[in-house]
C-alpha cells in the first residue's frame, strides 16, 4: 500500500519543484491529404486535424485534474508539409496557404503549437522542398501557432550545404519579417541534423514518415526535481551523484508513462514514445543550469561544464529507460538560453559564450537553442553556425539543432523579451570573422566514415 | 477497484476530519484507510478511498473538496492512486 511519505514526496515535487508533464503531442499523418488541388489539400488537412485532435485538449485537462499533475502543453505534430503539399504547391506562396490552414486547425482544436511545417533535405532538396523552405519567413510571420523545422543533414547522408546556405538567409528573413516582436519568428524555426521522427517538443516536432496514422508522444520534464534531489547529497562522491539523478529521472519518467498510457487509452490513439528530457522553463527553480551549479560549478560555462553535462545527460537516460519501454524523441537535457534562468545568469556574468555552448551540445540532447544574436549578423555567418552544429551531430551520430534568433535592431548586451515560456535573453556575441567563401560553395559535405573511430 | 488518495495539509483546527468525512459519506465515498499526524502544529492527513459507489464525477468531487479545504484553511487534494504507484513501485 502506498504510504504517507511517498504521497508527500510526489506532491512536494509537483507543488514546490515544478514537476510537470511538459507536453502531450499528438502526431497525425497527413500523407492521405495530398491532392493536386491546393484548396482541396488545405480542406483535407483541416478536416483531418480537427477530427483526429478534437478531444486532445479536453482529455489532457481531465488527466491533469484526476492525477493532480500539470500537463503544460497539448500540441500537434504533422507529416512534413513539404511532402504533403508536393503535388499542389507550385510556388512558395502555396505553402504559406497550407501554413495558414495548419494555424486555423490548431486554433480550432485549442492547441498552442502545431509542428511540421518541415522539410527533410538531408541529402538534397526537391523543387517543392525548396519552395517550402523559401516560404518559411512568410509562413511564420503570417501565423501564430505554426512551428517549422528543416533537417539538413544526417550521419548516413552527410550535410546538404545548399540547404544550410539557404537557411542562413531564411533565418535572417524570418527575423526581419517579425522584427516588431523582437524577431520572435525565429523561435519557431529549428534546423536539424539527425532529426527524430517522434520528437514531441516544439519547435522541432513533426510526425515522421516512419510513423503510423496517429500517435501519442509525451515529453516529461523536471529539472527542479533533479536539483532538489541533488541538494540532499551535496559533496557526495560521483557514484552517489549518479544514483540520485538516475532514481529521480526514473520517477519523473514513470509519471510521463502513466499520462501517456492514459491519454492513449482515452483518445484511442496508440502510444508512441516518452521523451525523457529535462526541459527547463524561465521559472525560478526549473533550470538545467542550476543542476550544473548544484553538481559543483560556479556558473554554467565554467571549466568542467561539458563533463558535468555529459554525466547529467547520461544518467537521465539511464534512469529514464528503466521507466518506459518506449523511449524516443530527443531524450536528454535541453540547454536553451532564454528559457533557463540559470543560463541567462551565466551569460550575464560572462561565464557562458556561444563557443562553450557549442561544446556543450556535443554531449547534451539537442543543440544551440533559443540563443539571441546581434541583428546585423550576416546570413553566411548564421549558415556557418548551422554547419558547425550539423557537423557535430553528423560525426557523433546524434541529433543536433540550431534555433538562433538574430534580433533585428539589437546588439550585444541588449536584452530581448520573448514572453511566456520562451523567456528573455541577453544578445550574445558572435565571432566576427567571415566564413562566406566556405558557405558559398555548392553541394554537400559527404557522410563521415564509420570506422577508424578516434 | 480504482482507489483515490485524498491528502489534507494545513494548520490544525477543530473538525477537519469531521468536515471531510461528512462530505465523503454524503457522496457515498468509502474510506479504506486513514493515516494522520501533526507535525509542528501542521495537520497532515492521507486517506485512501473508494469512489466506485459515488454518482458524482471525479472533477466535481475534486473541486468541492478543494472548496471545503479553503473554507477551513487547509489544502485538500484528490488524486487517483496510480500516479503514486507508478512513481514509487517498480
Amino acid at each position: 500500500m502506498i504510504n504517507f511519505y511517498e504521497v508527500n514526496e510526489t506532491n512536494q515535487m509537483i507543488e514546490n519543484e515544478n514537476l510537470d508533464v511538459r507536453t502531450i503531442t499528438l502526431g497525425i499523418s497527413l500523407l492521405d491529404c495530398s491532392d493536386r488541388d491546393l484548396k482541396m489539400c488545405c480542406s483535407k488537412i483541416y478536416q483531418k486535424i480537427t477530427s483526429v485532435a478534437r478531444d486532445l485538449v479536453q482529455t489532457g485537462q481531465s488527466i491533469e485534474l484526476e492525477y493532480g499533475i500539470p500537463i503544460v502543453h497539448k500540441r500537434i505534430s504533422v507529416t512534413p508539409i513539404a511532402l504533403v503539399g508536393a503535388a499542389c504547391c507550385q510556388k512558395p506562396e502555396d505553402y504559406v496557404e497550407i501554413a495558414k490552414t495548419l494555424d486555423d486547425a490548431a486554433k480550432a482544436v485549442g492547441v498552442n503549437f502545431i509542428g511540421g511545417f518541415s522539410a527533410i533535405v538531408s541529402k538534397g532538396m526537391t523543387t517543392q522542398d525548396r519552395f517550402l523552405i523559401e516560404a518559411i519567413p512568410e509562413a511564420l510571420a503570417g501565423t501564430e501557432r505554426v512551428c517549422s523545422s528543416v533537417n539538413v543533414g544526417s550521419t548516413k547522408t552527410g550535410i546538404d550545404m545548399d540547404a544550410v546556405r539557404l537557411l542562413g538567409e531564411v533565418v535572417l528573413k524570418t527575423a526581419e519579417r517579425t522584427k516588431e516582436q523582437d524577431s520572435l519568428g525565429c523561435a519557431k524555426l529549428v534546423v536539424f541534423c539527425n532529426a527524430p521522427d517522434d520528437n514531441p517538443f516544439m519547435a522541432g516536432a513533426f510526425h515522421g514518415v516512419s510513423e503510423q496514422d496517429a500517435v501519442i508522444n509525451v515529453g516529461v520534464s523536471g529539472p527542479g526535481v533533479v536539483k532538489h534531489a541533488l541538494e540532499q547529497v551535496r559533496g557526495a562522491d560521483f557514484e552517489t551523484l549518479c544514483e540520485t539523478i538516475k532514481k529521480t529521472a526514473f520517477k519523473i519518467t514513470r509519471v510521463g508513462q502513466l499520462v501517456a498510457q492514459e491519454a492513449s487509452r482515452r483518445l484511442q490513439i496508440p502510444f508512441g514514445i516518452i521523451d525523457l528530457s529535462l526541459a527547463p522553463t524561465p521559472a525560478v527553480g526549473d533550470s538545467v543550469a542550476d543542476i550544473l551549479k548544484e553538481i559543483g560549478l560556479e556558473y554554467a560555462g565554467a571549466p568542467g561544464t561539458t563533463a558535468a553535462l555529459a554525466l547529467l545527460n547520461d544518467q537521465v537516460k539511464k534512469g529514464g529507460v528503466m521507466a518506459s519501454s518506449y523511449v524516443g524523441g530527443l531524450s536528454g537535457a535541453f540547454i536553451p538560453v532564454s528559457e533557463d534562468q540559470g543560463m541567462i545568469d551565466a551569460v550575464m556574468a560572462n561565464a557562458l559564450t556561444l563557443e562553450k555552448l557549442e561544446a556543450m551540445t556535443c554531449v547534451c540532447s539537442v543543440g544551440l537553442d533559443m540563443i539571441a544574436i546581434p541583428g546585423d549578423t550576416s546570413a553566411s555567418t548564421i549558415s556557418g553556425i548551422i554547419a558547425d552544429e550539423m557537423a557535430i551531430g553528423m560525426v557523433n551520430q546524434k541529433t543536433t539543432a540550431v534555433r538562433v534568433i538574430p534580433v533585428i535592431g539589437k546588439g550585444v548586451g541588449d536584452v530581448v523579451e520573448f514572453g511566456g515560456l520562451l523567456g528573455y535573453a541577453p544578445v550574445m556575441a558572435v565571432n566576427p570573422y567571415s566564413c562566406a567563401s566556405f558557405i558559398e560553395r555548392n553541394g554537400r559535405i559527404p557522410a563521415p566514415i564509420h570506422s577508424f573511430k578516434n | 477497484m480504482k482507489k483515490t488518495i485524498i491528502t489534507v495539509i494545513g494548520k490544525d483546527t477543530v473538525g477537519i476530519i469531521a468536515k471531510v468525512c461528512t462530505y465523503l459519506a454524503k457522496n457515498r465515498i468509502n474510506i479504506l484507510d486513514i493515516s494522520q499526524t501533526i507535525v509542528q502544529e501542521y495537520f497532515n492527513m492521507m486517506m485512501i478511498v473508494d469512489m466506485n459507489e459515488s454518482a458524482k464525477p471525479f472533477a466535481d468531487v475534486t473541486n468541492e473538496l478543494s472548496q471545503i479545504g479553503e473554507e477551513i484553511g487547509v489544502k485538500i487534494r484528490c488524486q487517483r492512486e496510480e500516479i503514486f504507484h507508478q512513481m514509487h513501485r517498480i
